[in-house]
């Protein structure tokens, strides 16, 4: 009975990731002809970059402080309280802030897609958009894809930031160490090779979140219980995702620059 | 409206059938719309009326038949001239499936997106068909301030911004009041009249049927089991007729 279960499971997991699949390739057929619904992408744009401007912050910024609260005993321990700068930086920029950033991105952009598309989906609205002639696939799928492939690096750039400087003001507040002091080692220790593939990375990031809360909310049924499911398995499917991204560029990336 | 048989069809359904594994909805289904006529479509809940429209304007796949439109087979249409053939359908949803982002001005302009009509062209045109429904006020108004009836009618005058020549009406007035009711019915024969529209209306609602209809079909058990006008069929003494009319 088990064996039966754990077949029936994998092969629900395998359709859905061909289903996925298959919009992801739809995307890339779609994104390429006109007509290009540059209105839409730009408020898409607005609405997602604008409106995560502050969680982002918030997260950027306490991220920042904590990780430097958390490693300056240890730091110190060894006398080594010097290399506080370089080494939250390089942390901060290769890893913790791409990935936690679009974790919180995946909770907050992925689930509202998902959501946004799932009660449009159930209302008939996509009906609506297809019948009167338009591609709805065009104007609400591409659009909120290609929205957070370019806005999800740009939140990431800004939660960065947002968390040196959290972490230069605990080294500010709590070893005297000026500002200027704390920004030139940690651009004394950053080299290309930390900011491409944290940068590349954070693309293939914005792409997982735009898909997955698209595909969810766009093959959305079951009516409102089918929404609250749209939205909620948006984030978990988008969250795996990130975590098979970010191991993916991690390997790709030892290969060119041998961290 | 016996002289409107001697005329081709605006739109033919022949034959459809369509099933969800062991459930036959549709078992050969079918259907002629002349120009200038009020069709009203009965059937009971779950007997595949909405399954025929959304076959008819391309949201479903029917298993079997041929769906025509002003004497084009769907079927055999590219997905861009099938677009096409859609601005000459105005479809009005149950639930009015307006776009909840967008304000009403913004919703009847959405039809309008690939016709490459100046804004004062299509703004004229917004005006003109919030007037024809009365709701000229509600231009700048999102869809979560207006009522039921008010979105019905918004949803109407979406349906007919691009001046089509059919209207597919999907329970227009189910969800409202009497009152409401009427005056959607109304507003369904203005325009009619004033559009020269046909119009293909799917009702449970026996009163929208006795006002607006030319003909009707009872759809029974996925196939026309009967045919007539308002005054035949509930004159009928077939007992699955006449649960229609009691």
């Amino acid at each position: 009975m088990k064996t039966v279960q754990i077949g029936n499971n994998l092969k629900s997991f395998f359709t859905e990731i061909g289903k996925l699949s298959f919009f992801a390739g739809r995307f890339f057929k779609e994104v390429f002809t006109r007509p290009f619904e540059f209105k839409e992408l730009l408020r898409q744009c607005y609405n997602m970059g604008n409106r995560s401007l502050f969680l982002v912050g918030i997260t950027g910024f306490i991220l920042g402080l904590v990780f430097t609260l958390q490693s300056r005993p240890t730091l110190m321990e060894f006398g080594a309280q010097s290399w506080m700068p370089s080494m939250v930086s390089i942390s901060i920029i290769r890893e913790i802030g791409p990935v936690i950033i679009a974790l919180i991105c995946a909770g907050k952009i992925s689930s509202g897609i998902g959501a946004e598309l799932g009660s449009m989906r159930v209302t008939e609205q996509i009906d609506a958009m297809e019948v009167s002639g338009t591609n709805p696939f065009k104007y609400l799928v591409v659009t909120r894809i290609m929205a957070a492939i370019l806005m999800i690096p740009l939140l990431i750039i800004f939660g960065d930031a947002i968390a040196l400087f959290g972490s230069a003001l605990v080294e500010n507040l709590k070893g005297d160490v000026s500002f200027q002091l704390y920004f030139n080692k940690v651009f004394d220790a950053i080299e290309f090779s930390d900011i491409l593939p944290a940068t590349v990375k954070s693309f293939f990031f914005g792409f997982a979140i735009g898909l997955v809360g698209s595909f969810k909310g766009y093959n959305c049924t079951k009516g409102t219980v089918g929404v609250g499911e749209a939205s909620n398995s948006a984030v978990v499917y988008t969250s795996m995702l990130l975590f098979i991204i970010d191991f993916i560029a991690v390997f790709v990336t030892d290969i060119f620059f041998e961290l | 409206m016996d002289k409107t048989k001697n005329i081709v069809p605006i739109l033919r359904i022949k034959n459809l059938k369509k099933s969800f594994g062991d459930n036959h909805v549709l078992n050969g289904f079918t259907l002629e719309l002349y120009e200038g006529e009020n069709l009203v479509l009965m059937g009971k809940s779950g007997s595949g009326k909405s399954v025929m429209i959304r076959c008819l304007v391309g949201l479903m796949q029917p298993d079997e038949g041929s769906l025509e439109i002003m004497g084009k087979d769907i079927s055999k249409l590219a997905q861009k001239e099938f677009n096409e053939l859609r601005t000459e359908l105005g479809f009005l949803f149950q639930g009015s499936a307006l776009y909840d982002s967008m304000t009403v001005r913004e919703n009847l302009e959405f039809p309008m997106r690939q016709q490459n009509k100046t804004e004062e062209e299509s703004l004229k045109l917004v005006l003109e068909a919030l007037d024809s429904v009365g709701l000229r006020e509600a231009l700048d108004l999102m869809p979560e301030e207006l009522s039921g009836g008010m979105k019905r009618r918004i949803a109407l005058a979406r349906a007919i911004i691009l001046k089509p020549k059919i209207i597919i009406y999907d329970e227009p007035t189910t969800g409202l009041d009497p009152i409401t009711s009427k005056e959607i019915i109304q507003l369904m024969r203005n325009i009619q009249q004033n559009y020269k529209t046909s119009s293909l209306i799917i009702t449970h609602d026996v009163d929208c049927a006795r006002v607006i209809s030319n003909r009707m079909i009872l759809l029974i058990d996925g196939i026309n089991y009967a045919e007539g006008t308002f005054e035949e069929l509930s004159a009928n003494k077939d007992g699955k007729i006449q649960a229609f009319f009691k």
